[in-house]
């Protein structure tokens, strides 16, 4: 309990980092960007999506620094993130929370999939070390590691979406459809969410299956897998119970680490594809400078990666007797 | 060979050798080692670091992993070859009849499952399923190593190392087996445990009538408890006999070299003397004899004949000092001291 | 484990000998030579672009959109460039980021993975801090930010942002080797004579760290090509500098897939992807190096077991 406690004391660090960084890195670059920018929308917004702006960016204040930091915790506490500038007049919170339900499936399925297949994956090629599957495994996936997301990305639109036409590859459904929770709806939002979740899949399945091979690699070296054979234990078992139990381990907390690489990839992702997700939302903040949905985005990734990070802790203090007793 | 009280070995032996096949060549780790284990009969087996004792201890029990391998010889357990039987043959004898304790049971423990659990792991895989019957046989070996059974629910980390020890000696009891093999289980203890602990082991044997063959660096400690010493060298056997034969009477060199490092409580103050040099590297084997660039009795012929295992006085003797066919100098020169 | 040499323990591995061996390691690893080979061309490609592509990448005196020819060996942009050319003039830019931001990383990273490990207590708990923060919020979504601030990214201030982004991955690394290397006695030794801690962190414990430091080191650099790629590809580069990501930006903008000019995208992926590649095999390579356990292991099929000799 006081493991999770000690983490959950780590998080509310990192988030506060975040949200600082958020609030001094437009105030550090040279020529305040957010300056021009309230200049251009000066006329056409009404006075209280203009303070709220300027809080934002500390333009037009006279307040001094900390006084804009404390309103800026205001705001943010408060999920008071101001107007879109390019979806204008919604909100910025309205624009996040139309895109969350497009990543949240697309990412959130590929990387749970991902996760499961490439663990298993990397537990057998492990176990049968030195025949021809662990042969290739290493080499295949360490070239899929190197290759750019949004290529592999490009590529598939190429060769299943231009040439092959199997499978539409732009935006999340056909906008001719009304949405709706109806079986036509639903197939097609699959139906174009799948050259995107296979690209995203195929580029980020060679990382477990690497580090569980690893990981299992040094834990069939253990004294205790050894004491299992000794003890008779069918193959099965020893390989399930006493080795993959143990690998999986530090890949849990690993798993939490490279979230950040899955994220940076779904981004990618979702920008070759058009897919109305946040990733695709916060590049079009930054290709038409909406600052204001551009911060909110990168604070709710932010947050997305600390809860995930949370829940794998849980996890691995679910699973591991060791880290319950140490706290 | 074999001790004439029992008429069939537990365990037999036959040169035994085992290589690690690594980039540049393999390596003989264990070479031609022969020896039988009686029934009952407590065997200990010491050596340095890197003489080849664990490798010969996991050769035996069939748990080498790649890049070691069993090179030649024979393993016959209870009369049937072990040696190039797969895990899967070998799960019915593994535990029931011949069972391992480890070094360090740290390490030997799964850490994420509860000492119970892993009990039971083994109970079943040999048949007794019945939750009842592996409770009941759980609680009961526990309590021969004299360790409450509500600690079945406990996690290795959660026990003392002498408990965790304790434990696993327990764990190997659990089909009462034949012979069970232990790895230096007492080198990780303080010295007052690893006392106690032999004191159990040997209660237990005495009262279950299994054997054991005991691997250590501790020859003093081992001296006290087992009925036979085998000494080992560089993967070789080096001396072989009754205890109190080799202890009092040692006849290889290096066996004597061994003893005059141990301090004795009682008896004279004498200046302690260590062997001078190192192990010889593996994959470098000094011609002739292994031991000779140590060897303070060595002679001419030590560098170029390699020593069989000569027989003297009931014990198996790897020197050239016992070669009787190479009678002569040699054997004037050694006469004096062989007794000492 | 079963101990099964008693080799006794150099007093102080040797840095030129670590070196040395290490240069033999990788001669015996076969993806590691691969991976050397492939490295060295591009660099070959790098330094000496004009020996290979003789058109000036960035003219626009070319037919546009042209195919495959002799004079054109990957055709042209919709712009009227020389297709090859840009490849191989783009090489430089990539690998001098990768040089780059693959160094200055690895630096920070030992410098301050090393000084927590050494230092111990507060400032290795504050260190760590920093570290873990940075490693947890997500770099891409980061780095996006401020280049969007910064608006048009030349190289260096590419390399500057990897720099200042990336190194927390590698300093972990890099702090648990140095913590079980603190211990050891010629450590002790270094610290009983008196020597500063500058000089026992830099001539002590570094160099027994070479193989994971150039483990380290490729392991930034191959994260500074895709990201410095990835962030070329969305715009946030120099457009108008010759690169294998602004050449995909140019191309994603053009709609190069969709009007059949395959290679403008096909070709600069491939680059990104054989020096990517290069990168991770040469990783994965040092990996092996350093743990002999993850070495690939040759079945051994049962030879027939010689019976015993007696």
């Amino acid at each position: 309990m006081r493991f999770i406690l000690r983490r959950a004391g780590f998080f509310l660090v990192t988030l506060w980092a975040a949200v600082t960084l958020n609030f001094f890195l437009p105030r550090m670059m040279p020529g305040n960007p957010a300056l021009a920018l309230v200049g251009k929308f000066h006329g056409r917004l009404t006075s209280q999506e203009l303070v709220s702006l300027e809080n934002l960016f500390g333009v037009n204040t006279k307040a001094s620094l900390p006084v804009q930091y404390v309103h800026y915790l205001g705001d943010i506490a408060t999920g008071n993130f101001g107007t879109s500038l390019y979806f204008y007049p919604a909100s910025v919170s309205r624009v996040v929370l139309d895109a969350i339900p497009w990543t949240l499936g697309l990412v959130g399925v590929t990387t749970i999939l991902a996760f499961v297949l490439g663990t298993g994956v990397g537990i057998v090629s492990a176990w049968r070390r030195g025949t021809w599957l662990d042969g290739l495994v290493p080499p295949v996936f360490v070239i899929t590691s190197a290759i750019p997301y949004f290529w592999v990305g490009m590529m598939f639109i190429l060769i299943f979406g231009i040439r092959l036409q199997w499978l539409p590859y732009t935006f999340g459904y056909d906008p001719t459809l009304t949405p709706g929770l109806n079986p036509a709806f639903i197939g097609n939002v699959i139906e174009h969410a799948i050259l995107p979740a296979l690209a995203l899949l195929l580029t980020t399945i060679g990382t477990w299956i690497l580090t569980m091979r690893n990981n299992m690699v040094t834990t069939l070296a253990e004294d205790y897998v050894r004491m299992a054979r000794a003890k008779g234990l069918p193959g099965r078992r020893i390989m399930l119970d006493y080795a993959a139990r143990n690998a999986i381990l530090p890949n849990l907390t690993g798993f939490a680490m490279s979230l950040g690489f899955v994220v940076g990839g779904a981004i990618l992702i979702e920008y070759v594809f058009d897919y109305p997700g946040v990733g695709y939302m916060l590049l079009q903040a930054v290709e038409n400078e909406d600052y204001p949905l551009m911060q909110a985005l990168f604070l709710l990734i932010t947050v997305a990666v600390l809860v995930a990070i949370l829940l794998a802790d849980i996890a691995t203090a679910i699973f591991d007797p060791r880290t319950r007793s140490a706290g | 060979m074999s001790d004439p009280r029992v008429p069939e070995p537990v365990l037999e032996v036959s040169g035994l050798s085992v290589e690690y096949v690594l980039d540049r060549g393999s390596v003989r780790a264990v070479d031609d080692v022969s020896f039988t284990v009686g029934r009952g009969e407590f065997l200990g087996i010491v050596g340095e670091s890197g003489c080849g004792k664990s490798t010969l201890l996991f050769a035996i029990a069939q748990l080498l992993a790649p890049p070691a391998r069993v090179d030649g010889g024979s393993v016959r357990f209870q009369g049937t070859n072990l040696v190039g039987l797969t895990d899967r043959q070998l799960a019915a004898t593994r535990w029931r009849d011949l069972s391992v304790v480890m070094q360090s049971a740290m390490n030997a423990l799964n850490p994420v499952k509860s000492i119970g659990a892993q009990f039971k792991d083994a109970l079943r895989a040999h048949g007794v399923r019945r939750s009842d019957e592996i409770a009941a046989r759980s609680a009961e070996v526990l309590r021969m190593v004299g360790i409450d059974s509500a600690h079945l629910r406990s996690y290795p980390h959660q026990l003392s190392g002498g408990m965790r020890q304790r434990a696993m000696i327990a764990m190997a009891m659990l089909f009462t087996p034949e012979l069970v093999i232990m790895d230096e289980p007492t080198s990780a203890l303080d010295v007052v445990a690893q006392r106690s602990l032999m004191v159990q082991i040997k209660e237990l044997q005495e009262s279950l009538g299994f054997a054991i063959i005991f691997v250590t660096h501790d020859m003093s400690l081992i001296s006290h408890f087992s009925d036979r010493l085998l000494v080992m060298y560089a993967g070789q056997v080096s001396e072989l006999g009754a205890t109190r034969s080799v202890f009092d009477a040692p006849r290889h060199p290096y066996t004597q070299g061994l003893l005059e490092a141990f301090p004795s409580i009682r008896g004279a103050k004498v200046p302690l003397k260590g062997i001078p040099g190192s192990p010889p590297n593996l994959a470098i084997i000094p011609n002739g004899c292994r031991f000779h660039p140590r060897c303070p009795m060595a002679f001419d012929r030590c560098s170029e004949q390699a020593p069989d295992l000569y027989e003297r006085d009931g014990s198996l003797v790897r020197c050239l000092l016992y070669d009787d066919a190479a009678a002569g100098s040699a054997t004037q020169q050694a006469g004096g001291r062989a007794d000492a | 484990m079963a101990a099964t040499t008693a080799t006794i323990q150099p007093a102080r591995p040797l840095g030129g000998q670590a070196a040395r061996r290490l240069w033999r390691a990788v001669g015996r690893n076969r993806k590691a030579t691969a991976g050397a080979v492939l490295l060295l061309f591009f660099c070959f490609l790098a330094l000496f672009p004009g020996l290979i592509a003789h058109d000036s990448p960035t003219a626009e005196i070319y037919g546009r959109s042209m195919g495959v020819s002799a004079a054109h060996l990957f055709g042209t942009t919709a712009y009227g460039q020389d297709l090859f050319a840009q490849v191989v003039w783009g090489t430089r830019q990539v690998l001098i980021i990768a040089f780059g931001a693959g160094l200055a990383s690895t630096a920070i990273a030992a410098i301050i993975g090393v000084t927590a490990a050494y230092l111990g207590g507060a400032w290795d708990g504050v260190l760590n801090l920093i570290t873990d923060v940075l490693l947890v919020i997500p770099l891409f979504p980061l780095l996006i930010v401020i280049a969007a601030y910064v608006q048009n990214s030349g190289t260096l201030v590419l390399i500057t942002v990897l720099t200042l982004t990336g190194w927390s991955y590698t300093a972990r690394q890099l702090r648990s080797q140095a913590l079980s290397v603190r211990s050891r006695d010629f450590l002790e030794a270094a610290r009983v004579r008196g020597e500063r801690a500058v000089y026992i962190i830099g001539v002590e414990i570094l160099p027994t760290m070479t193989s994971l430091l150039v483990a380290a080191f490729l392991t930034n650099a191959l994260y500074a090509v895709l990201f410095a790629s990835s962030l070329q590809f969305i715009g946030l580069g120099d457009p108008n500098a010759t690169s294998w990501g602004t050449m995909l930006y140019w191309a994603e903008n053009n709609e190069a897939l969709q009007t059949g000019q395959y290679l403008w995208a096909v070709a600069p992926g491939v680059c990104i992807a054989a020096l990517g590649t290069a990168f991770a095999l040469l990783n994965y390579a040092f990996d092996e190096i350093g743990n002999p356990a993850l070495r690939p292991v040759r079945k051994i099929r049962s030879k027939r077991v010689r019976p015993a000799r007696s």
